[in-house]
């Protein structure tokens, strides 16, 4: 479809009064999109934002925490004891009985576990990079999203994020996920419902040392 | 899409009549109204936020064939492609071309503005492929054969028990056989349906609410989740959207999320927002095989020339249509084509044709409160404006208009015969209007006074007012 590539360039060009390409680099717009000010400890406003949008949160003080939490919250839904979980976290020592599958979801997962690239304190997120141990259907697939946040992840905007990925020197990866709450509508009659097409629940495991 | 059979006036007089479609508009438009107004008090960094977008998509615009390239060649370089498409037709001809090499059967979609505009759905239909709609909203529709009536929540003139209906019909076959009336049941089927469907399709189309030239990346936002499940679910993710659609870096698009969702439906963000950049990698365990992205002129690059280019800035959040009295009077099916309200009525005419569409810049009555609300400061009644005068350049206005249009310039460019016609008019008009304090009939203004009383002047012209005043404040 090259045709379709010049004829569209080309319609550009005669509309910005060019005929070819401009001959000189584009110069970039100087000074950047204003930032919201807010007061305040960023990890609180994180956790004041996730209730907000419908999320549910407990802290816990280590790692070692995360299986009993799990298994804690699994039975307070009536979920099975199937887990799908993230490779990153293959090092967490499962509560027995619970079988755990590091793998991509599939439709009969109920659970999933995963970790996060950062956290978002402005409005409330969680910010996912897609990967071989960190493939992007564990957010969205099963009913219940458990994310394991540590507080330190925890960034003041947006912004942040993409200035960490940049440091981290990672290839771009197929997806980046900011996940805001479970899954809503208000399509019918503007009645807000939660659990539409992604999780019904997200419940996020503060790591505070 | 197809325009439809029927004129403005008609489906109008059908819309005023309703009543089930005007409690719905009301209460729709009524709460994004309130949710974004409190969302913007409570940010002081709005009006900033608006400037500095108005500045990124103008200086976009000026070096938009720049971009584009930039953006392609990103997209390339991360395994994805890059289609181009001059018209809604080359569009659909690449889609169709896509999915016939894909080998697919059942496509999915995400919500997307640019594939109603290019009508993709009725083609890959025709084509015998398998279409469904995922949002919500969508999906409604899409079983009620019908357009969407807002560009954020396509099935709000639709009831549950319209809802209700159409899952009976729908649904049935498939071995849901309970008759719904509640609206977390109706969700909780829709999402069982369609799980069905993600996980069956063999292509998946979204939208791109932004492209991001910096690392060739397409962003959604979604509250449902299901533009994701579409394009990672499917072995072929296509991206359909406009080619003024793309921002510098990851850091511009941030300054537009901010405003998306508070313009949009008075969220501080939506529940998912989602970069996508090109295909699942070699090492992935999941995402599509396949990346396309199909950048659709359709009319973009011939506004970018004119008075118009400022439109190439709308974000499609449908603020101006919440805010709207016509809109959120007569719905967006009255006005004919996939974009309602203010945006639709300059886009309409644009991309269709100014004698396609002449009642929609007419349809306005300048309020300017979509201007007020929009985030990227576009002027929309100066644009309908603008569309009004082109259609009396181009003969399109009806003649009484004219005439009467021509008689008012002669009048009002003669300052003496102009004074005089107001010394005489003025104090005719108010003694007439002064039993009732209203006039109820007045030749040659019936189109106003049938539906409705002129007040009547005081009784002095303003000029001579302001002389008994000389000038001096009341």
């Amino acid at each position: 479809m090259r045709g379709g590539r010049e004829r569209v360039l080309a319609d550009i060009r005669q509309s910005l009064d060019r005929i070819g390409p401009s001959h000189e680099a584009i110069v970039p717009l100087p000074g950047a999109g204003p930032r919201p000010a807010f007061d305040g400890d960023v990890v609180e406003r994180f956790v004041a934002k996730m209730l907000e949008k419908s999320a549910t949160l407990v802290r816990i003080a280590s790692f070692a925490d995360v299986a009993a939490e799990v298994a804690r919250f699994v039975a307070s839904v009536n979920a099975s004891q199937r887990l799908c979980v993230s490779r990153a976290l293959a090092a967490i020592d499962w509560p027995v009985g619970f079988a755990v599958e590091y793998r991509a979801a599939r439709r009969d997962d109920e659970t999933s576990v995963t970790p996060c690239f950062a956290a978002v304190a402005e409005s409330g997120g969680i910010v996912t990079l897609s990967g071989p141990a960190t493939p992007s259907t564990l957010n969205f697939v099963p009913d219940n999203h458990i994310v394991v946040v540590q507080a330190a992840q925890v960034v003041r905007h947006f912004e942040d994020v993409w200035t960490q990925w940049r440091v981290s020197g990672r290839p771009m990866p197929r997806t980046v996920n900011i996940i805001s709450g479970p899954s809503r509508t208000a399509d019918i009659e503007m009645t807000i419902q939660l659990g539409a097409h992604g999780p019904r629940r997200l419940h996020i495991l503060l790591v505070t040392p | 899409m197809q325009a439809p059979t029927t004129t403005f006036p008609q489906r109008v007089a059908v819309a005023i009549l309703d009543k089930r479609l005007q409690a719905a508009l009301d209460h729709a438009s009524g709460g994004f109204v309130k949710k974004r107004a409190a969302l913007v008090a409570a940010q002081p960094e709005f009006e900033a936020l608006r400037e500095r977008a108005r500045c990124v998509k103008d200086h976009v615009l000026a070096n938009l064939d720049g971009y584009l390239e930039r953006y392609e060649e990103q997209v390339v370089r991360q395994g994805g492609q890059v289609h181009w498409a001059s018209t809604a037709e080359e569009a659909r001809e690449i889609i169709l071309a896509i999915c016939r090499d894909a080998k697919a059967k059942t496509i999915t979609k995400g919500k997307s503005m640019v594939s109603e505009e290019i009508g993709i759905n009725a083609a890959l239909e025709a084509a015998g492929y398998e279409v469904i709609e995922t949002d919500l909203g969508e999906y409604i529709i899409q079983l009620a054969k019908e357009p969407p009536s807002h560009i954020i929540v396509p099935a709000v003139h639709k009831t549950r028990e319209q809802v209700g209906d159409l899952f009976d019909e729908h649904h049935r076959p498939l071995g849901y056989t309970r008759h719904l009336t509640e609206v977390s049941e109706m969700v909780n089927e829709a999402r069982q349906v369609l799980r069905g469907h993600y996980f069956r399709a063999d292509v998946g189309i979204t939208g791109g609410n932004f492209l991001i030239a910096e690392t060739g990346s397409s962003l959604i936002v979604t509250n449902e989740g299901n533009g994701d499940l579409t394009q990672t679910l499917a072995r072929v993710h296509i991206v359909t959207s406009g080619i003024e659609r793309v921002v510098p870096t990851l850091d511009d698009a941030v300054t537009f999320l901010r405003l998306l969702a508070r313009s949009a439906t008075g969220q501080e963000t939506e529940t998912y927002t989602t970069v996508s950049t090109g295909p699942r990698r070699a090492d992935d365990l999941d995402g599509p095989q396949e990346y396309h992205v199909v950048l659709v002129d359709n009319g973009r690059s011939r506004m970018l020339g004119g008075p118009f280019r400022e439109m190439l800035r709308c974000i499609r959040c449908g603020a101006c249509l919440n805010h709207c009295p016509v809109y959120t009077s007569i719905g967006g099916h009255a006005y004919g084509w996939v974009y309602p309200g203010p945006m639709g009525s300059v886009l309409t005419p644009l991309i269709n044709g100014i004698d396609k569409a002449y009642d929609l810049p007419n349809a306005c009555t300048l309020n300017g409160r979509c201007q007020s609300v929009c985030p990227v400061k576009i002027p929309l009644p100066g644009l309908l404006r603008e569309l009004r005068r082109q259609q009396f350049e181009s003969g399109l206005t009806p003649l009484p208009i004219r005439w009467a249009l021509r008689a008012w310039a002669a009048l009002a460019q003669r300052a003496g015969l102009y004074h005089l016609a107001m010394r005489i008019g003025i104090p005719l008009l108010s003694r007439l209007g002064r039993r009732r304090g209203g006039l109820s009939w007045l030749p040659l203004a019936t189109g106003w006074t049938d539906t409705r009383d002129l007040p009547a002047p005081q009784g002095q012209t303003f000029q001579q007012a302001w002389s008994a005043r000389k000038g001096a404040r009341p």
